[in-house]
This record gives C-alpha cells, structure tokens and sequence, in this order.
C-alpha cells in the first residue's frame, strides 16, 4: 500500500511531488551554513536540528540566553565536539576541506592559562597548519606574527608569559592568533566576555577591518545593548533556531521574547530601547 | 565440605575466622570512607597515602632493632607507617598550596618519592643481622600467610573502629563530600573535617597493609564507592552501599582465599571487588552502560526520526542518509524516496505540534517554558489537554492534511 | 674510575640516566595536561602485562615482556577512558579501579601460574635490580672499542637506548602538535590536528618508556621518574621549550647522584652494603622536586587575570 501511496495535491505537508531528495543536495557557497545540526549531552538536545546560513561579507552574531546551545552551536560546527546529526558547509564544501579558511577563537577560559609559553608562542600556534609539523617558521613568518599582534595593540607584549596577562590581553592574544591564521572565515565564542572597555574597542576594531577586507565573521555573544552596533546579521538560537537575519528584521519584541522568555526579554527589550533612545 | 563453603561459614580456623571477620570490616569502613574521597574527587590522594607507609613500616623496623626488640611488632610498624602517611598527605597539600604544580603532580611524586625512599630502607634492613627475616615486603602486596593470633586481633580491632569512626563522622563529611561551600557557610571548618576524612583513610591503610598491602589497598578505598554510585543517586545511600560492597568483598575474598593455596588474600579481595563493580557498570538500572546505550539508540532513533519528519512537513530535503534509512525502515518514506501515507500523517501531526507549540510560545512567555521547547518534548507533557485545546482554537481550523 | 668502574658502574649509570630521560620527556606533557598519574597507573599495569606475556609466549624474553607490557597499558588506558565515560566517574577513581585490579590480577595468575622456577617475582618487578646490570667483559674504558666486549653490554642498555632515541624523536617530531593540544585542545581541533590521538600516542610513548624503564629500575619508581623531573623543571622556567631541557637534566642529574649515593653513601656512613640504586633515584629526584618547590624561580603561580599591566 505504502509504494502505491497517491500523489493527493490535497497533501501539503510533503515536497510538491512527494519526493524526499537525496544527500547531494548542497547549500550554497555562504562562508558558514549548518543544516539540520543536532547536539546533546546526554540525552537532552543542547542544540536540535538547526538550520543556520551565515553570509559573506558580514559580522554576525549569535545570541540566545544561558544554556540556549550558542557556544555549543560553534563548536559543533568546527568539530570540537561531536554532532549527533546535521551537516557543516564552508565556503559551499564540507568542513573537512576548508579547515585552513576558518580561524577560531575559542573562549579565554577554555585553556590553562598557566601554561609555560610566551605570547609569541600562542599567536605561532595559528601558524601551525601552514606550518605543518617539521616545516621552518621562517623570518617572514615571524614577522608575520608580530605584526597580527601588534594590530591587536600587544606588539611590546610578545616575550611576555602568558599567566602574567590580563583577561583582556589574553583575549586580545587569542584574536592575534587567529589572524595569524589568515582565514576567510572568524569564528569567535564570547570575545567580550570579561575584557575591559579598551579591549572589547580593540577587538571590534579589528573585526570590522576583517569585514571590510572582504572577510566574514561570526562571534557568540551574550551582550544585547551592543548587537546594533557591532553586527549586521543575527542568528538567535534557544536550543532550536528562532530568528535569523538582519539586525533590523531580526531583534523583533516577538523574537526577543521567543529567545529569552517573557520577563527576561522585557528586561532586554528595556535595555536595547536604552541605546536606541541615547543613540 | 568444600574449603570455600567452610571458610564461609566460619569453620576454617581461628586464623581464617579472624582473617574473614577483619577483612569484612576493613572492606566496610574502606568502603564507607573511600566513599567521602571519592565524592570530593580526591580519590588517588589515597594512592599516595597508601605508598608513603612504606617507608614508616622501614623506619620502625630500624627503631624497634636499634632499641634491642626484635621488630616485628605489627602495633609497632603500622604506627610506623601511619607517621610518613601523614607525611606524605602534608606533604601533598604543601605542594599544592605553595606551588604552581597541581594536586596529581604532587601526589605521583609523593607517591614515588616515598615508595623509593621506602624501597631504600627495606635494602638497608636486609643488611641488618636482625632483618634478614623481617618480611617487611610482605607489606607490599599483604600476606595472611604465617598470621599470628594477635595480628588478627588487630586487625578486628582496628576495622571496627574505623567502622565505628566512619559511623560517628558520616554527617560533617557528608557535607563537605557533597558541597564544601555550604559546609564552610554553614560554620564547618572544612580544612579540619578534610583532615580528619584523610586520617580516616589513613586509618583504614594502616589497618589494611597486613592483609591487602599498600599496593592494593587503595582499590578497597575507590572501587566499592565507585561501584556503589552506579545503583542510586542518594548521598547517604553511596556511603552504606559503598560499606556493603567493601564488606562483602572482604569477607568472600577472605573465605576465598582460604579455601585454596597460593591464592593470596589481597588480590583477591580486590577481584572480588572488582567483579561486583564490572556487573554494577554494566547492569545497573539507570547509570549502568547496558543502560546507557539503550538510552542513547533510543535518543538517537528519536531525533533523526523527528528532524525527518521536520523536514518532511517543512518540504525539505533529507540529507542525513541514517535519517533516511531510519524513515524508511519505519516505512514512513519508500526507498526511492517519496514519502508513504503514514510517513504524511506522522509528518502532518508533528507539523500541527510545532504550530501548536508557536501558540503555547506566544501565551506562556517564560524562560522555564522555552527550554522545554528543544523539539522533542510532546506537548502533551507540557500542557493539559484543554491548554492544547485552546492553542488549536487559537490556531483555528486545522489545515487540511490528509484529511478532506 | 678506571677498569672496575666501566665493569660494574657505567652500564647501570647509563641505563639509569636513559631511563629517566625517556620518561622526563613524556612526563612534562602529562604534567600540563594535568594526566600525572596516568604515569601511576601504567607504571602499575606493566606487572600484569609481563605475566600474561610471560604465560602466552612460555618463555622469559624482553621482547614479548615489553609487548606484553605496553599491550597492558594500552588496555587500561582504554578501560580508564571507557569507564570514565560509560559510568561518568572522575578520572583519579577510574584510574584507581582499573590499575589496581589488574594489578591484583596479575599477582594472582602469578601465584597460580607455574613461574617459580623462572625469574619473575613481584618483588623483583616492584623495585628493579639496576645494580646487577653490569658489564662483565669490560677491562676498561678501551672496551668501548673492542667489539667482542661490546657485544656482551646488557641488553637492557641496548633496549633503553633504542626506546630512548625513540621517544626524542617522537617528541622532536610531534613536538607542535603536543604543544598545542596539551595548551588548547579545542583550537587544535579546530585546525584539524587529530587531539585525542595526540594525547593517546602520548600515553602509549609514555607507557613503551616505562616498561623499558621498568626492567632496570622497577615499576613503582617509574611513576617518580615520569613526575619529579618535569615538576621540578615546571618551576624552573616559563618556556615549555626549556623545561623540557631541565627536565632531562634533573632526569640525569637524578640517575648519576642516585646510582653513586646507593652504592658509595653506605660506605660514607661505615655501612658494607650498597642500597637500592632505583630507590636512591626516586629519592634523589624528589630532593631535586623539593628544592625547586622552596627556591625555583617560577614556583609559584601568576595572579592570571590581574588589571591591565603596562
């Protein structure tokens, strides 16, 4: 019975001929596209089944409360944890062959910051794949290095070990070596978070240069009152996808209070007319 | 009889006996103690601690010699080596107060450190005219072989006090176990009490280095609490079980390895031991790994089965080729890839629970409800059935799908 | 230091110096990554492995010791990481139910297998025998020339030298790639460095160091040997590229003033006996271990996070 199922028009719920196609379907070439991305830690969803598709030429951003998937949403995307199902486009090609275009900043707290190295040590690191295992960090390299760092304002800092660092000169460290990278693709998780005024400036600074040069970026944030006026595109998650697009379209009372609830968006929604009203 | 059923029942001798009583009550208070280690993550601290007696059983021997006994006073070297235990374990928190280096750097260097100086001294022993027989290596692994009456003695003594302190101390280490802050809020001095929890297991050590000896003893610390964490999630219930499973170890592998040559006691208690915790790991109703991969297959089969029919209902295309697979094995799509009438109307009732649960979004707006929405959830788990009444009035009439 | 000490002191000096350094060298990276005793728990499952090889192959060779030995330690490394996950349990606890009970395991078949007439005793296995690994053919250091003397070293020496140059190289060759996953895990694998099997090739090189080492200096003085060298090298400097060298010079360090002082130190003291040389080791390297802790001159942590600094 089932092969023989009519074509009924009256049937809206599947595709027009009721054909469900095949996995050679891919999505366009935008730097960054997730398709029905699905994360859990133990058997509860972080992230379910989101669809998300970053485009070119645009500082975007990701936002969602506490425990909404955000963080988890970046490292899934990049492979640093397991996916339970969904696909990862870069640049219109699976992650695995556009490594050397994505350059990442994980979120400070991630590491040991103890560590026996030196600034110039870390912002190497981002050289590491041109570099390969045994290949020579030539002059040009080295100078390269120096100069990702001093766009980020550390250029004085780079026999410095990294424990004797503020949190907003380790972010700063981080973001030196993810331009060593040289990608076409930033991705950052929470770049602001726990760094000073002069820092968050810095940061922004460098990533709208980024824009301008041509480059996307997507960064995980968590601060509201600042999305106009850092970014152009928002993806707003709270475990499955709520709302994507321009900042304009996107950051609706509706969608606010479907991302972060009733009173918690009330609260946000206060916030962001703050801005605006002294902007 | 067989050996075994008799050293079961007791019949096996007064040594046997002492031994099998000794051992159970060792194997409760190691079990019930490892217990308070374990949940403050601090389980191989215990490793260390076990190591660093070896060098005090050496001193002892040296001093008991030197001041004309014959040093074989087991009271004697187990004070001995209770000394460089509390050593070590002020050894360990100096290095991690003081230093950069973290706790398991400062443990495995106790740890070794100890152990050598230790094997240095039993060297220095075996020259001695008096130490050619002392048999300190016993120590290592344990022996109950040649046992005196009076060992085991001490050996019963010494498990029913450490029962009995383990009994007296259970609620402050309890709450330091389980949350230290509010313990030091609450007017703990928790410094004291870890202490105190530390001389617990040193306790237990010294007791256990005649009979398991101070390479094994620390499986008789970790392995009945980490079994006993797989059968419930009550605090107060891991340090009973945690008891038993150490209890029964000892006294099974007591009896065990009296009813047959050459099967040294130690070992296998810790066998015995570790028997239980493998059935525990894997048969264990929630936290076991039988469990747990039935759980995850099911998980697994339920969120590609929904992003399938998401997408069915959504008119997109299906990439995943296991979503594709799973669909057509539940005969929701055919193997060419058109969807069947039952895979329509899956698709159709989880299209209407996802408008139903737009509704519910826009009425109910608070974050508690939102996580909720995580695309599994039925909303029939949420709502009651005249809340969903109300969203699919506020909906209006239902689409047709599949229905005329 | 002529005839007699090439004879009796050289071969066991060396072995004791390559030892350490094979085990330094891995050592530092357990240390960072925070994975110290997972030197404990190899140092602990070599015992099982030898006995089970002993019991496959029927035969006391190095060679399928050392197989059996570093096949022991990839199984508990395994099981530790399973049952970590599987039961969601805290590593030291995972750690301490698998080395101990197959520790316990292995003494058991050792008891009930028929071993008593070959070499292989627990004893033996805990604390190492490094003083009777000497050179017997050797008349002085011209036998460093001689080829039928050279033929007759200790092939102990041969095995820990080759294990030795092994893990220099690895560390050489991998050495990006161990620097970065031990630092930060998730760019690593965000650049497409295969991290967890960085940190698994760390623990079988660190477990292939142990069990050569093992045979000369026993199994429980290993652990000292993978930790003391590289803490101690830890506070010395903030350059992992540095420590790396102290470590390997508190490792030889550790292995000459050990080896002299248990076979000169008792006769110092008007004793007649030298004692254990592997113990003297461990308790050297943790002389060395303490006197960085009180004077090295990056002992203590850096206040991370402080207000911005100019």
């Amino acid at each position: 019975m089932e092969t023989q199922a009519p074509r009924s028009r009256r049937l809206t719920i599947a595709a027009e001929d009721g054909r469900v196609s095949g996995p050679e379907d891919v999505p366009s070439d935008a730097p960054l596209a997730l398709r029905g991305l699905t994360v859990s830690y133990s058997e509860k969803p972080a992230v379910f089944s989101v669809d998300a598709t970053f485009p070119a030429n645009s500082m975007s951003t990701i936002i969602g409360p506490n425990g909404a998937g955000k963080s988890t949403l970046l490292k899934a995307a990049l492979g640093v944890i397991p996916r339970l199902s969904g696909e990862v486009f870069v640049f219109g090609s699976p992650i695995e062959n556009a490594r050397n275009r994505i350059a990442y900043v994980p979120q400070r707290a991630s590491v040991d910051w103890d560590f026996p190295a030196t600034v110039m040590d870390v912002v190497q690191m981002g050289l590491y794949r041109k570099v390969g295992l045994l290949g020579r960090l030539s002059g040009q390299l080295t100078t390269r290095a120096q100069d990702c760092l001093d766009r980020v304002g550390m250029a004085d800092f780079s026999h410095r070990q990294i424990g004797q660092l503020s949190g907003g000169q380790q972010q700063r460290v981080f973001l030196a070596r993810a331009l060593a990278q040289d990608a076409d693709l930033y991705l950052l998780d929470e770049p602001f978070a726990g760094v000073d005024a002069a820092t968050e400036r810095a940061i922004i600074d460098v990533l709208k240069l980024l824009k301008s040069g041509g480059k996307a970026v997507v960064a995980v944030h968590h601060d509201l009152s600042t999305v106009r006026e850092y970014f152009d595109h928002v993806f707003m998650i709270n475990v499955r996808r709520i709302a994507e697009g321009t900042v304009n379209t996107c950051l609706t009372t509706k969608n606010l209070q479907a991302t972060y609830g009733g009173r918690l968006a009330a609260a946000h929604l206060a916030q962001l007319a703050v801005v605006e009203g002294a902007g | 009889m067989t050996p075994f059923v008799e050293a079961l029942f007791l019949q096996a001798g007064y040594n046997a006996t002492l031994v099998a009583i000794g051992a159970a009550l060792l194997g409760f208070a190691a079990g019930s103690s490892g217990t308070f280690l374990f949940l403050r993550k601090r389980a191989l601290v215990s490793d260390a601690v076990a190591h660093a007696t070896l060098p005090g059983v050496g001193l002892a021997f040296i001093v008991m010699v030197s001041l004309g006994g014959d040093g074989r006073s087991l009271v004697g070297l187990l004070a001995g080596s209770a000394v460089t235990a509390w050593v070590g374990l002020l050894v360990i928190e100096w290095i991690t107060r003081r230093t950069r280096l973290a706790e398991d750097a400062a443990i495995g260097a106790v740890l070794g450190v100890f152990f050598g100086v230790g094997i240095v001294l039993l060297t220095v022993i075996q020259t001695m005219s008096a130490g050619r027989q002392a048999g300190l290596e016993s120590f290592l692994l344990g022996s109950t072989a040649g046992m005196l009456f009076q060992d085991g003695v001490v050996i019963a003594v010494g498990g029913s006090f450490a029962v009995f302190a383990t009994w007296l101390m259970r609620r402050p280490m309890t709450l330091v176990a389980f949350d230290s802050d509010y313990a030091a809020a609450t007017g703990y001095d928790v410094r004291r009490i870890d202490l105190l929890m530390m001389g617990l297991v040193m306790g237990v050590t010294v007791i256990g280095l005649k009979l398991v000896g101070l390479i094994l003893i620390v499986a008789m610390l970790i392995i009945p609490a980490v079994t006993a964490r797989f059968w419930t999630e009550r605090s107060s219930r891991v340090i009973w079980i945690a008891g038993g499973v150490g209890g029964m170890a000892g006294y099974l592998g007591a009896a065990l390895s009296a009813s047959a040559p050459a099967l040294p006691t130690g070992p296998i208690i810790v066998l015995v031991a570790a028997a239980i915790f493998v059935v525990s790991l894997l048969f264990a109703p929630v936290r076991g790994v039988l469990a747990a991969i039935l759980r995850h297959r099911r998980f697994q089969v339920q969120v590609h089965r929904r992003q399938g029919l998401l997408a069915l209902a959504a008119k997109h295309p299906i990439r995943e080729a296991y979503t594709l697979r799973l669909l057509v094995r539940e005969g929701l799509v055919r193997p060419d890839g058109v969807s069947t009438a039952a895979g329509r109307a899956q698709a159709a009732k989880v299209a209407r629970d996802e408008r139903r649960w737009d509704a519910a979004r826009e009425i109910h707006q608070d974050a508690g409800l939102t996580g909720r929405y995580d695309g599994l959830t039925p909303i029939e788990e949420v709502f009651t059935s005249d809340e969903i009444a109300e969203f699919d009035r506020l909906l209006g009439p239902p689409v047709a799908v599949g229905e005329a | 230091m002529g005839a007699e000490f090439v004879q009796f002191s050289l071969t066991p000096i060396l072995i004791g110096v390559l030892s350490a350094i094979a085990c330094a060298l891995p050592g530092n990276f357990l240390i960072l990554r925070r994975q110290a005793l997972i030197g404990d728990a190899i140092s602990h499952v070599v015992l099982p492995g030898i006995v089970v090889a002993f019991l496959v192959s029927g035969v006391v060779a190095a060679i399928p010791m050392l197989l059996g030995a570093a096949g022991a330690a990839i199984v508990a490394v395994v099981l530790i990481e399973t049952i970590k996950r599987l039961g969601k349990i805290e590593p030291g606890a995972s750690m301490g139910v698998v080395f101990t009970t197959m520790f316990a395991a292995g003494v058991v078949i050792l008891e009930k297998s028929d071993t008593s007439r070959v070499h292989l005793d627990v004893e033996h296995a805990l604390m190492g025998n490094l003083e009777t690994l000497i050179w017997l053919r050797a008349e002085g250091w011209h036998s460093l020339f001689d080829p039928a003397a050279l033929a007759s070293l200790p092939d102990e020496l041969i095995r820990i030298a080759v294990v030795c140059v092994i893990v220099v190289v690895l560390t050489l060759v991998f050495w990006r790639w161990l620097k970065i996953a031990t630092f930060d895990e998730g760019f690593a694998q965000a650049l497409g460095i295969p991290s967890a099997g960085v940190g698994f090739g760390l623990v079988v090189t660190a477990a292939v160091a142990a069990v050569a080492a093992f045979e000369a200096v026993g199994s429980i003085i290993v652990i000292a040997m993978f930790i003391c060298p590289p803490a101690a090298a830890r506070l010395m400097t903030n350059r992992l590229e540095l420590q790396i060298w102290w470590s390997a010079a508190f490792a030889t360090i550790s292995a000459v003033l050990g080896y002299v002082f248990a076979g000169y130190g008792p006769l110092w003291f008007g004793g007649q006996n030298a004692v254990s040389a592997a113990g003297m080791i461990a308790a050297v390297s943790g002389g060395i271990l303490g006197l960085a802790c009180l004077y090295g001159p990056h002992r203590s942590r850096v206040g991370v996070g402080r207000e911005e600094a100019t």
